[in-house]
């Protein structure tokens, strides 16, 4: 079972109180976007396996979005951000 | 050798001293014609089909584990083709036809055993739903139709109806041809019937990495040594993305964990596979009497084959919901397998952005139903270097031209 502390309101909440966002770091293609980039933006993921940067919401709690280094194969949660924060880990395929 | 009554007698008077292994256990030669990475049930099909539809024998069968021990053997057996946008439903139900013969073309029994398939119906909105996709399914051709609620209460006799019941039941969407497999029998009748042909099965044989010389992939390293190859096939299910980033590109997939668990096994006393879109469970009794049950997947990203105390409590607490007598029951095992999820719930089949390599990915939680169909496309898709008509509206470039086939949404499938 996954157990974050959220970094806003700083409560131990288990993955059923928690929502999953996906990959962090997606960044939205500017308006001049050729549509390989654009479809790269909307369907293409790295999907790793090891340790991955991705989002995740205190659903439960105090509502916030904050980011998370996971490691998806032991689900081992490295580091805890909040949103405005930057990554020291690294992905694999990153 | 051949599987007969006869054979059966014969080994019987001879104290079985006279089976031979399955399939052969060739090492991994120089270099093949055709590779194929996964040697779960898509894989073994593919080579299978390559074999007998297109002459092709000088083909290997890459396994990181072994056969049988991925997603085709941690699934919960069902097979129905209840799918329904047109291309969807000529692709499940060519996978629901050829299982029906599987047993006398691979010369393997499978066990199939078409005991109807069951979508329980909760509201007047799911009822709506379910006219128009049985109505979809009668111009495609396949089978469905809608019972009522006393065809349910005799059908399924232990499903809590009473009065007040959290999931009140006004019908069922029903698949009589809809049932189940004994899955293990798949993948080793696969195999065995690919290796009669000619195919190398090689197991515990991880892929480390791919070498590629002008966008084409020459050869293929591994644990077991490097072997050159013609053309390649990739069916690895959960791990598309992985083998997708040696090759160079993405995928627009994420990998999840997917669950299911058994009772002790008990004397038959449930006779149909029943869904509830209500509680998310599916739910039947193997031919061995244990019940087989099932839910929703992990939403997170996961590569870990294995289950989580909260989907077991998830599922239990539905499943005693749905049918209260069965809370008497201990659970035996547990299980879980890395599904393969796409944005529209459809497949990906056919060529990728190197030249030769070619997919089968996609199927998410449903893969096991259409091994079949999806084995014939992908070797259609090797030996000719083109997709198979069925699989042209499933190509990977279909995210590029927005031309989703969106059956999460359509059929209402769980995810």
């Amino acid at each position: 079972m996954i157990v974050i502390r959220c970094p806003y309101c700083c409560e131990l909440r288990i993955e059923e109180e928690l929502t999953y966002g996906g990959e962090a770091e997606i960044e939205r293609p500017a308006e001049t976007a050729s549509d390989e980039q654009w479809t790269d933006y909307l369907f293409m993921r790295t999907n790793p396996k090891g340790l991955s940067r991705e989002l995740w919401c205190c659903t439960a709690g105090c509502g916030q979005w904050f980011k998370v280094a996971r490691h998806t194969v032991t689900h081992e949660v490295v580091e805890i951000l909040r949103y405005d924060e930057e990554f020291n880990t690294t992905t694999v395929g990153a | 050798m051949r599987y007969s009554i006869a054979s059966l007698v014969r080994e019987a008077w001879r104290n079985n001293v006279g089976w031979r292994p399955a399939w052969r256990e060739p090492g991994l030669k120089a270099g093949y014609d055709v590779v194929i990475i996964g040697g779960g049930g898509h894989g073994l099909a593919t080579a299978y089909y390559l074999a007998k539809n297109h002459g092709i024998t000088n083909v290997a069968v890459i396994e990181k584990g072994w056969i049988g021990g991925g997603n085709t053997g941690r699934n919960t057996t069902v097979v129905r083709s209840d799918y329904l946008f047109p291309e969807s439903a000529a692709l499940y139900d060519l996978a629901l036809r050829l299982y029906e013969t599987a047993s006398e073309d691979l010369n393997f029994n499978i066990m199939l055993s078409q005991r109807g398939y069951m979508t329980l119906i909760h509201n007047h909105h799911q009822l709506e739903s379910a006219r128009h996709k049985v109505n979809w399914m009668a111009c495609n051709g396949v089978d469905g139709e809608i019972i009522d609620r006393d065809e349910v209460r005799r059908m399924v006799p232990l499903l809590n109806m009473s009065e007040g019941t959290r999931n009140p039941v006004l019908g069922a969407f029903l698949q009589r041809r809809g049932g189940t497999i004994r899955h293990d029998a798949v993948a080793w009748g696969y195999a065995r019937a690919a290796s009669d042909l000619g195919v190398d099965i090689v197991q515990n044989c991880e892929v480390l990495g791919l070498e590629k010389t002008n966008n084409r992939i020459t050869s293929i390293v591994t644990s077991k040594g490097s072997v050159s190859c013609g053309t390649v096939g990739m069916a690895v299910a959960g791990h598309s993305s992985v083998i997708a980033q040696m090759a160079g590109f993405r995928l627009p997939v994420t990998s999840h964990c997917l669950q299911a668990m058994v009772s002790e096994p008990i004397r038959a006393i449930h006779h149909h596979m029943v869904l509830s879109p209500a509680t998310g469970v599916y739910i039947n009794q193997t031919q061995k009497g244990e019940l087989v049950m099932g839910s929703v997947l992990d939403l997170y990203t996961s590569y870990g084959q294995r289950g989580t105390f909260c989907t077991i409590e998830k599922t239990i607490t539905s499943v005693v919901e749905m049918f209260p007598v069965f809370a008497q029951l201990r659970l035996m095992r547990h299980w879980a397998g890395i599904v393969d999820v796409v944005p529209d719930s459809s497949p990906i089949l056919g060529p990728t952005p190197v030249d030769n390599l070619h997919i089968n990915c996609g199927w998410g939680t449903g893969g096991f139903k259409a091994i079949p169909s999806g084995g014939t496309i992908l070797a259609h898709s090797l030996a000719i270097g083109s997709p198979h008509p069925l699989g042209q509206k499933f190509g990977l470039d279909r995210f590029r031209s927005n031309r989703l086939v969106d059956e999460g949404a359509a059929s209402g499938i769980a995810h």
